[in-house]
């Protein structure tokens, strides 16, 4: 945290002044959850929760993602800690891959009657 | 007794389990070939592509689907009040696990539906304000009370049988992290509607006294059940505004409320008679002609009565609600202190 007089925006979003204060649960982190399904695949993305430390996110995340047994394995992690690429620029981001149409194996004259190729 | 007394076993007991569902989640996989064609809000509405949370939209479009994901979170967590109030009156360790799994799951619902909110950069604890405050609304359904045991199984078969008719287009609305939330709601509330049946129909197979109990919690859930599809929106009924015209064409609404609610009825009149239970409705029948059937009127006065707060239960509802919110507070406190402490004491080892 910066300077001590700033104020904690949870407080600073309309409590009464003579409130205690104690930050709210706004002030939570969200955090993205990741399930796997089960041995042999991927952990994939299911939902988000707020929770105030990971140990708490882990727990919550298996009451809210895995009632039904939807999981052998949760990750959490915090979604500020996400850096993803932006939908805007989309196209020169992905675009890169557009033009190696090489790299398919599609892409080879090889003649039909080649076996196991 | 309502012209159709042939029971196909096959039938599906709910939505849920109908070929809609797996179109719904089918769909889901189709939708992401030729994304790449595919730019700008517009034209990916126009291609019945997904909308998701960092892309562009319209500020009207954000509102609406804030307004409707909240009040239907709402929905969920208020939802959990009339069927809560019988955990420990359940007449079985059974059935109290059951209700107990019940009432968490609407929980999650609750949870899944303010995620997809905020998702849209509104907050979870502002959602909660408003709907504390009065300034948003949750289903009109519960605001009746749950007299009789045998009101959770009206609720669970009627209720959340309406519930499902009206979620499974949703998983395919325009907004992605709705539809994913409505995904996961509408696998889970298959087994809500079947518990409920499952309740009367054991008490429809009891004693004098438990039959008219189920035929009682029947005729008080039918009217306002029907009413949970809206009112009319298309035709001379719909004068008048709604959102229903705009929302169809975002594709954040697939069908109209009539043709939800008659789908409904064509679906429940068949288990009602399996039940043996009357639906208090004279005017029901087949119609061979429409190939559906025909029902009574409903009545919009109620509705709009409940919705406007003068509802048997409003204000208990939402007084319980913020007390429990209340009450729940110092956990919340702890858990932010405990949580401070912890990340406090990681730093000064490392430090
Ligand atoms: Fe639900
Ligand atoms: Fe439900």
């Amino acid at each position: 945290m910066s300077g001590a007089q700033t104020p904690p925006t949870e407080q600073a979003a309309g409590t009464a002044a003579d409130s205690p204060p104690v930050a709210p649960e706004r002030s939570w982190p969200l955090w993205e959850v990741f399930v796997r399904g089960k041995r042999g695949l991927s952990h994939v993305h299911a939902g988000s929760l707020h929770a105030p430390d990971a140990a708490f996110a882990l727990r919550n995340a298996r009451d809210v993602y895995t009632r039904r047994q939807e999981g052998v394995s949760i990750w959490v992690v915090r979604a500020d800690d996400i850096t993803a690429s932006s939908p805007d620029e989309k196209d020169s981001f992905f675009d890169p891959a557009a033009d190696k149409i090489y790299r398919h194996p599609t892409f080879y004259d090889v003649p039909d009657d080649v076996e196991y190729l | 007794m309502y012209g159709n007394d042939v029971i196909d076993p096959n039938v599906p007991l709910n939505a849920a389990e109908t070929a809609a569902y797996d179109e719904a989640a089918a769909h889901v996989e189709g939708r992401a070939v030729g994304e790449a064609s595919a730019e700008g809000f517009d034209a990916l509405i126009a291609a019945d592509q997904r909308i998701e949370p960092r892309d562009a939209m319209p500020d009207k479009y954000r509102e609406t689907l804030i307004r409707q994901i909240a009040q239907h979170a709402h929905s969920e967590i208020i939802g959990m009040q009339p069927e809560g109030n019988w955990i420990t009156r359940a007449p079985s360790l059974r059935r109290k696990a059951i209700l107990i799994a019940k009432v968490q799951d609407e929980a999650g619902h609750g949870l899944y539906l303010y995620s997809a909110a905020e998702t849209l950069g509104v907050d979870r604890a502002e959602l909660l304000d408003r709907l504390h405050d009065g300034k948003q609304k949750y289903s009109s359904i519960f605001n009746y009370p749950t007299l009789t045991w045998a009101d959770n199984g009206a609720i669970g078969w009627l209720v959340d049988g309406a519930a499902i008719m009206n979620q499974v287009p949703l998983c395919r609305c325009s907004y992605g992290p709705y539809a994913r939330a409505m995904i996961r709601v509408c696998k889970e509330e298959s087994f809500h509607q079947r518990q409920g049946f499952e309740i009367l129909w054991t008490l429809m197979r009891g004693t004098e006294a438990q039959r008219a109990m189920a035929q009682d919690a029947a005729n008080r859930w039918w009217w306002p059940a029907l009413a949970m599809f809206g009112p009319p929106d298309t035709g001379e009924a719909a004068k008048g505004g709604g959102h229903t015209e705009q929302s169809m064409a975002w594709g954040i609404k697939r069908f109209a409320n009539d043709d939800l609610r008659q789908k409904f009825v064509d679906m429940m009149v068949p288990q009602a008679d399996k039940l043996g239970i009357v639906l208090p409705d004279p005017d029901l029948r087949w119609n061979e002609e429409r190939g559906h059937y025909d029902f009574g009127d409903i009545d919009w006065g109620e509705f709009w009565r409940v919705l406007r707060g003068d509802g048997p239960c409003n204000a208990e509802r939402i007084e319980h609600r913020r007390s429990a919110h209340a009450e729940g507070a110092w956990v919340r406190e702890a858990a932010t202190a405990y949580a401070a402490k912890q990340a406090s004491r990681r730093q000064e080892s490392a430090a």
